[in-house]
């Protein structure tokens, strides 16, 4: 009975882990493999040809295209979330009046899909009826904004709406590490004269590096990921200029027929994210006392 | 830096953060408004201004008769589908993730926690890898386009998650409690049950509300493993919204993606700190 006991938990968790792995990294490899078969339609086993699919992303106009708006749009979306997240969050610190208020406001737009923050500016961007015209309405006659169906600037309607989205939540990270600092180390600079904006910059921002790295962390695998707010906003288009990777694989592999392709692509997807994680993670996990 | 006067940085400090705030609400503002309006108040005025008379026509359309291609049912049947998708799978995968967290702190044993390492790069794995092949498994159990088929895929994504949430909470247990318990010739589930779980309130609501979130908003899965039945609601809105119509009807646009928003938005209203403990918990510390 005894050793029952002692089996009992390493029993409850197995099938968790055989599960858990199964999904994580049983169907990584499985996608591995479909990326090097010539399938089209459907999953094809049989037409092995390495790692021809690749050779072929590799050329594709597309694909260039995808990793560009990726480009831009990671920069910034993490850029411009951590800016404005910064700045709220040391504005929200100076003992504020109605500071949850705020805080709630500033982060609501985390709560809601970004299929719905997606319709909603896909309706305030929209050339005509839109902005622009009330910046008309407003007096403004010669104020254009038709970027949204622009195949060079849609990708920025998708950066505004991000950051919109996402700069609460940096806001939230920064606030919980601000409040982490002791007042007395602020109290002791301004003794010796240094001034507030000097005291963030020097002393306040250095503490807060690690947070800072972990925000970019989340909020750089999050851009990778973006698949949802480009599909509301834009569907990828005009044409495929707002492509992203995410929308890329999907549109291979769900509705033209190239799932060794689209399979690649995820393969990258995975690639560029596990290079960003990984590190983390094992940082993470060895830098813990394993027992206490 | 208390009762300050009205200095110059005071009012600054102020006056950024209320323009922030109007930053920030201008879209939901947009979107209410937009959906009272009818169409021709929407092309008379503009993005900000007021509906001239109060018009739910858009709302009940929006629920029940709006057109997507040739399917006139609204968004009800969609929302309708999240719920029965969201219930089980949210409840299931905090369930196991309480199970998981349990072992994974108190009976950890060799190699527990480089396996729960392992297990953690599913909370930042790119779906995407999963999206092929789970299609094939899913087709494999009887599940393709199935609300079922779209639940287990929930539970299998946010178990890495979950597990996290309750291993760190449990984690910081006071060891004594159990180890009281153990002497006392308490087992595995009875210190579970009369001990962890009655302690578990506060990181269950953290869990619960994150995984209504994420499962609800998610539109990923959604739109790769749901069938013509099952489409969760924000395929729904997407489809509505992108539908290719001769007139774009805005109004119900707008008063459709707020019902998709509305519970997600009620439970961050009503439970908005457990929602921000969950949105940090996730990223400071693995």
């Amino acid at each position: 009975m005894k050793s029952f006991e002692n089996l009992l938990p390493k029993l409850v968790i197995a099938p968790s882990f055989v599960l858990g792995f199964a999904f994580i990294y049983g169907l990584m490899i499985w996608n591995g493999v479909l990326s090097l078969t010539g399938s089209r339609m459907l999953p094809n086993y049989e037409t092995f040809v390495g790692l021809e699919q690749y050779v072929q992303l590799w050329s594709m106009d597309r694909w260039y295209v995808a990793l560009k708006n990726l480009g831009i749009f990671s920069a910034l979306y993490v850029g411009g979330s951590m800016l404005v997240g910064m700045v709220l969050a040391i504005f929200l610190d100076q003992k504020i009046r109605a500071e949850g208020w705020l805080r709630t406001i500033y982060l609501y737009p985390m709560a809601l899909s970004f299929i719905v923050t997606g319709t909603a500016w896909k309706w305030i961007l929209n050339p005509s009826d839109g902005l622009q015209k009330l910046m008309h309405d407003l007096g403004w006659t010669t104020f254009n904004f038709d970027w949204l169906v622009q195949s060079d600037y849609a990708i920025y309607c998708v950066v505004i709406a991000g950051i919109w989205q996402s700069a609460g939540f940096a806001m939230a990270l920064f606030l919980a590490g601000l409040r982490g600092i002791d007042d007395s180390i602020i109290k002791a600079a301004q003794i010796d004269g240094a001034s507030l904006p000097l005291i963030y910059w020097r002393i306040i921002l250095p503490i807060l590096r690690p947070v800072v790295f972990s925000t970019i962390l989340v909020l750089s695998h999050l851009s990778i990921k973006s698949f949802d707010l480009v599909m509301a906003l834009t569907a990828g288009g005009p044409g495929y200029a707002t492509d992203v990777p995410a929308t890329f694989m999907y549109t291979m592999s769900f509705t033209r027929g190239q799932i060794g392709l689209g399979a690649a692509s995820a393969t990258m997807m995975l690639a560029t994210v596990a290079a960003i994680v990984v590190p983390y993670l094992y940082s993470e996990l060895r830098s813990k006392p394993h027992d206490r | 830096m208390t009762a300050k006067s009205l200095t110059f940085g005071r009012v600054f400090t102020y006056g950024l953060l209320l323009v922030a705030a109007l930053f920030f609400l201008a879209p939901l503002y947009v979107m209410v408004v937009t959906s009272l309006k009818d169409a021709d108040q929407i092309r008379n005025g503009n993005l900000l201004s007021l509906p001239t008379s109060l018009n739910l026509e858009s709302w009940a359309l929006a629920w029940s008769s709006a057109c997507t291609g040739v399917d006139c049912r609204g968004l009800k049947p969609y929302f309708m589908n999240s719920v029965f998708m969201a219930v089980p799978a949210v409840l299931i995968s905090t369930a196991w993730g309480a199970i998981n967290g349990y072992v994974l702190s108190m009976w950890k044993f060799r190699g527990s926690e480089v396996l729960f390492g392992f297990l953690l790069f599913g909370v930042f794995m790119p779906f995407q890898v999963v999206l092929l092949p789970m299609s094939q498994v899913l087709g494999w159990l009887g599940l393709s386009s199935s609300i079922a088929g779209l639940v287990l895929v929930h539970c299998l994504a946010g178990m890495a998650g979950t597990t996290l949430f309750f291993r760190n909470y449990y984690t910081a247990v006071p060891r004594e409690l159990v180890n009281a318990a153990r002497i006392d010739g308490a087992g595995f589930w009875r210190i579970f049950w009369r001990i962890v779980l009655p302690m578990s309130t506060p990181i269950m609501m953290v869990t619960l509300i994150w995984q209504f979130t994420n499962i609800w908003n998610d539109f990923l899965f959604g739109v790769a493993f749901s069938g013509a039945d099952s489409k969760p609601v924000t395929v729904g809105l997407n489809n509505m919204a992108n539908t290719t119509s001769s007139v774009k009807n805005y109004n119900v646009d707008m008063a459709a993606a707020i019902i998709a928003g509305l519970p997600t938005m009620l439970v961050y209203v009503l439970a908005g700190q457990y929602f921000v403990k969950g949105l940090t918990a996730g990223a400071v510390k693995g």
